[in-house]
């Protein structure tokens, strides 16, 4: 019988919430690694048992651990990341040059064929790849090395590649995003890379429409129409139809215009969500009441979807790798709060309910749909 | 042999108890203990000090006999009581909170 699999990671450990295909019913697992946040867990496409979590501390660095069973027992794999050549600086906070330092990874990203292989996006801004499930890594440093890195600066949550696209239909296309810097597309699996931010108006930036510089929060794909992005961007929700050629804004008449996630409907490459969140130093939903937007037609028109969300006195934040979408049909919907709510929406997002209430603040939720 | 006390998320990491025994030969020194911790339990590596540079992690702290030794050169020699297993050396995260 089909059913998901929720990869929960949290300040203080991962969760893993299991459910048949009703979504109804779910079992709790964990915390694994108790006490070290766990910024991103991800299962490969090719293999749903081999799994990926990017373990930090501020106490202890960076662990690396793979699964081979679905995350019934883990392992260490590799955990050395180290920049491939002269690191040049980037900018500071204050515009001053800064070394470019490994802090941790943020978000890892299974081929789609392979099982042990997997892009790392990592703090301060590089990718790494692994060949060797996880074993040993090694930078693709002309992402690093790109014309423009000297003028990249972090974002509050620092100088990050958070976000790794594989186009299913081209093999060796991909993007990438980082704050703040932009978006990024390779058309050679990360030997070269082009920057892709035209059509980006951020006017907390001294050029509101440079061609670096943005801080982008998240860009999201639908699988069957991959020439067609999303992006939520710190002010703005954005869209090309061109490859990231080209964006312009579909933010319309959502009640603000930052946020972190945004995802695609499995089903509907039309569906898109996202939740606004509060800018710019509250970083809490408006209102005090926690909305999923939905949109059907591919952006500007967008229905608040309340249905089991409290709609009063909520201050949680979405942080941009905790919303995901099942590929069941209806296309469930899932997303984790800073206040360590798991939600799930089994009917593509017009209910709404709390799988678990009470885990540590959720940094990122990913969804496997099992066969 | 050796006794080393490990934090306890250490402890989970490497599958092992609060004290772990290892052996040391020649010097006795920081280096030469954490080689061998790190030797015996890889997922150690690159968690109490950086992997290529060997430099305590910043919020790690190394004590024995009642001492700080944390900011000692990496090759001084480790005390004659941890040296002959009398006394652990402390491998401890540093404390925050409160």
């Amino acid at each position: 019988m089909s059913g998901v699999r929720l990869l929960v990671g949290t300040r203080k450990g991962a969760f893993i919430l299991t459910s048949d295909a009703t979504r109804k019913t779910w079992k709790v697992e964990g915390p694994h690694f108790a006490g070290w946040e766990i910024y991103h867990l991800k299962g490969s496409p090719a293999d749903p048992d081999r799994l990926y979590a990017s373990q930090t501390s501020g106490w202890f660095g960076q662990v690396l651990q793979r699964s081979s069973d679905g995350g019934k027992t883990w392992e260490a794999a590799g955990n050395q990341f180290l920049y491939d050549g002269p690191t040049g600086p980037h900018k500071w906070y204050d515009d001053t040059p800064h070394p470019w330092e490994f802090k941790r990874v943020w978000h890892l990203e299974p081929s789609l064929e392979d099982p042990d292989r997997v892009f790392a996006g990592v703090e301060d801004a590089a990718l790494f790849e692994t060949k060797d499930a996880g074993q040993t890594w090694s930078e693709l440093p002309a992402l690093r090395n790109y014309p423009t890195a000297s003028t990249w600066a972090p974002g509050a949550g620092g100088l990050c590649l958070h976000t790794i696209l594989l186009d299913p239909t081209q093999k060796e296309r991909m993007y990438i995003a980082i704050s703040a810097a932009g978006v990024f597309r390779s058309e050679d699996g990360g030997k070269t890379w082009q920057q892709r931010n035209s059509g980006l108006i951020s006017n907390h930036i001294p050029d509101p429409d440079a061609e670096s510089g943005h801080c982008v929060h998240r860009i999201a794909m639908h699988p069957a129409r991959p020439n067609v992005l999303f992006m939520q961007k710190h002010w703005d929700v954005m869209r090309s139809d061109d490859c990231a050629d080209t964006w312009h804004e579909i933010s319309g008449n959502l009640p603000t215009d930052f946020g972190f996630v945004i995802d695609v409907n499995a089903n509907d490459p039309d569906t898109v969500y996202v939740i606004p969140i509060t800018s710019d130093s509250h970083h809490f939903v408006p209102e005090g009441k926690l909305r999923v937007y939905r949109s059907k037609t591919g952006g500007d028109d967008w229905e608040a979807l309340t249905k089991g969300l409290p709609q009063k006195d909520c201050y949680v934040n979405v942080l941009r790798d905790a919303m995901d979408v099942d590929s069941l049909d209806p296309s469930g919907v899932y997303f984790g709060t800073s206040g360590g709510q798991v939600y799930a929406s089994p009917d593509g997002g017009d209910s709404w309910t709390a799988i678990v209430r009470d885990l540590p603040a959720v940094l990122s939720v990913e969804v496997q749909t099992l066969a | 042999m050796i006794q080393v006390v490990l934090p306890r998320n250490l402890q989970i990491l490497a599958g092992v108890g609060r004290v772990v025994e290892v052996r040391v030969d020649g010097d006795v020194t920081q280096r030469s203990v954490l080689d061998a911790l790190e030797a015996d339990h890889p997922a150690l590596l690159g968690t109490v000090r950086d992997a290529v540079t060997k430099q305590r992690r910043p919020m790690i702290r190394f004590f024995a006999c009642e001492e700080d030794l944390s900011n000692e050169p990496l090759d001084t020699p480790l005390p004659e009581e941890v040296a002959s297993g009398k006394e652990p050396l402390l491998i401890i995260g540093a404390i925050a909170g409160g």
